[in-house]
């Protein structure tokens, strides 16, 4: 079992879903069947908590629902573009970019900086533009993994 | 500016660095220095003490508790949640610039245990204010050099007598039996030390400007300064210059590859490169030409009555405190040594007494009223007495680089009065240097000590006069550091 950041099965270009359980759920269950969360259902209840502190949504379209749970094996994203957008809670309108983060409640910090690294590319215009354009799954996996190469 | 910050949020995942990215980014945009503490889960490293100390604001950008708040207790803080940090960056580092100018008193050299500048200006941010604090910062690092050069010259005269300058040097010959070389020995040493005093006050008022990457470039531009005689005037456009240089090139925006090494390379070397080549260049030659000039000038004069003449060298010796005039009056006094003729020693006489002025009368202005002075100034004017008394009129430099436009001029009045009383007494001198030490070779010892103490108080009347121009009333001491804060 590879533990890269992304895969193609980790991408959704056409993320369908009217709101963001929906969408978060259909994400998860990307990462079940990868094998990077044991139990749906945890794993959801966890990113809820999450959420319900402080929505995720930020200006410019983009959504990182996000925790870390026991659930999770291995620190993983799995990336969503919605075309329509969903309510994350930014001020600005909906995100169509959707990036459910999700850490093991145990990870060593050599393990997570991946997931810092990811979080620093969401800042910046090219990493969320080239998503935005982006038009085959596995390309976008391959363009994640060498952006959050240390 | 140089800024650090915290970012901090409660999973530790995500905002945390998506925050110190946009601050990050913020930064750059507008030229700023910051260094990001990532209290998140990945790990992070930790600002360093040094980091901290320099820096002129800390921004927390936090919606948890900041681990080890308390390092940032004397620092101008201003508090945002993650979300502001990642949403509007730079009104965060905007907002840390206001802070940072609110509290001046950090920005300088970074050195919290001196409360300086404790003038009671510190409200204001006018470019004078921020002036005097760059002078008193490269001022309160040259106070050392200057006692501990001063006082070791001055000890190496009290046992070795004015010739000890005449002494061979220590390494060719030192004969541990001999208070002679033990003299000098502390003459050269002193020597020694008082060859930092231009390039350690252009060096910190470079510092105090740019921080550290303008130190270089500063003492690079001090030495220059002193290569081409240009005093310690000279080492304060040097300072000045280097801050100024190295402030600017900093401005400039580099690839994030470059940036690493702008402040330990790049910077040191253009600054030093700019500042040394301006000195050298642009100064060196003038100056060499107008001490030509002013030595044959003085050398031309005719018909002077003795007490304009006194007056002219006397001033002459004190408008530098060892600097480009001061050195071609004292020369022109020393050559006329050897003809032995009476003027010659009256000339002499008046300018050994004016220089003994400025120190003096500084000394004295600084112990009656010292709150016209700041607490570095008050420490110099124990050792400025010595000094004074032994004709080492570099003590005034701590006081006159302090504040150059009240200073100077209330020097010049004394050491004036005392050059022309001298000649008018007609006070002797045989020995070219010594202060109190040669008084034994004084002719009219007794008004010659008037002439002297007559242009110290001459002088400590000015200089407090010219303290109380053009200063705010002054107030308490330096407000204590509040923090702007915006609780989440």
């Amino acid at each position: 079992m590879t533990t890269e950041l992304i895969t193609s099965e980790l991408v959704d270009l056409d993320l369908v879903g009217p709101d963001r359980a929906s969408v978060v759920r259909s994400l998860a269950e990307r990462l079940v069947a990868e094998g990077r969360v044991t139990d749906i259902e945890r794993f959801l209840a966890d990113v809820d908590a999450r959420e319900q502190q402080m929505a995720t949504g930020m200006e410019g379209g983009i959504g990182i629902p996000h925790c870390r749970s026991e659930a999770v094996t291995a620190p993983t994203l799995a990336f969503g573009r919605s075309r329509p957008g969903v309510d994350f809670g930014a001020e600005d309108g909906p995100a169509h970019l959707v990036f459910l983060i999700a850490a093991p409640q145990h990870g060593d910090s050599d393990h997570l900086a991946v997931l810092a690294a990811l979080a620093r590319r969401l800042m910046r215009d090219e990493f969320t533009r080239t998503l935005l354009d982006a038009t085959d799954s596995s390309a976008v996996a391959e363009y994640v993994r060498e952006e959050v190469t240390p | 500016m140089r800024v650090v910050a915290v970012t901090a949020c409660p999973t530790g995942i995500a905002h945390t660095y998506m925050a110190a990215e946009a601050l990050e980014q913020a930064a750059k945009a507008t030229g700023d220095e910051i260094l990001v503490e990532t209290q998140g889960s990945a790990g992070s490293t930790a600002l360093s003490a040094s980091d901290v100390r320099d820096a002129d604001a800390v921004i927390l950008a936090a919606d948890v508790g900041v681990t080890d708040r308390e390092r940032f207790a004397s620092k101008p803080v201003v508090e945002g949640t993650v979300k502001q940090a990642i949403n509007d960056a730079a009104g965060l580092i905007e907002r840390a610039r206001d802070a940072a100018g609110r509290h001046p008193a950090s920005a300088g050299a970074g050195t919290p245990s001196e409360p300086e500048p404790e003038s009671g200006e510190v409200a204001g941010t006018g470019f004078g204010t921020r002036l005097r604090q760059w002078l008193m910062t490269g001022v309160s690092y040259v106070i050392p050099f200057v006692a501990a050069g001063g006082l070791l010259i001055a000890l190496s005269f009290a046992i070795g007598g004015y010739q000890i300058t005449e002494a061979p040097d220590v390494t060719e010959r030192f004969d541990p039996a001999s208070l002679t070389s033990w003299a000098a020995l502390a003459n050269q040493v002193g020597s020694a030390a008082f060859e930092f005093l231009v390039p350690v006050l252009a060096g910190f008022i470079a510092f105090a400007m740019a921080d550290r990457p303008a130190l270089a470039p500063g003492f690079v531009g001090g030495a220059a300064a002193v290569a081409v005689d240009a005093g310690f005037l000279g080492g304060l456009v040097a300072g000045l210059l280097a801050g100024a240089v190295v402030g600017g090139l900093r401005r400039i925006r580099v690839p994030r590859a470059v940036a690493g090494i702008m402040p330990v390379v790049v910077l040191p070397f253009l600054g030093s490169l700019i500042v040394g080549g301006l000195m050298f260049v642009l100064l060196g030659a003038p100056i060499a030409a107008a001490m030509t000039a002013l030595t044959g000038w003085l050398n031309g004069l005719t018909g002077v009555s003795a007490l304009l003449l006194g007056a002219l060298l006397g001033g002459m010796i004190a408008v530098d405190a060892g600097g480009p005039i001061n050195k071609v009056a004292y020369t022109f006094a020393v050559g006329g040594l050897t003809t032995g003729s009476d003027t010659a020693l009256q000339i002499m006489a008046a300018v050994m007494g004016a220089g003994m002025v400025p120190p003096l009368a500084l000394a004295l202005a600084a112990t009656v009223r010292g709150s016209s002075f700041s607490r570095a100034e008050r420490e110099s004017s124990r050792p400025a007495w010595l000094l004074g008394a032994s004709f080492i009129t570099e003590g005034a430099i701590p006081f006159a680089a302090a504040d150059p436009l009240r200073v100077i001029p209330s020097a010049v009045l004394g050491s004036a009065t005392t050059g022309a009383l001298s000649m008018a007494f007609g006070a002797t001198l045989r020995a070219p240097h010594g202060g109190v030490f040669v008084l034994p070779l004084v002719g009219d010892p007794l008004l010659y000590f008037l002439a002297i103490v007559a242009g110290v108080l001459v002088s400590a009347l000015a200089v407090l006069v010219a303290k109380r121009i053009g200063r705010a009333p002054r107030s308490a001491e330096s407000a204590p550091v509040e923090s702007s804060a915006v609780t989440v």
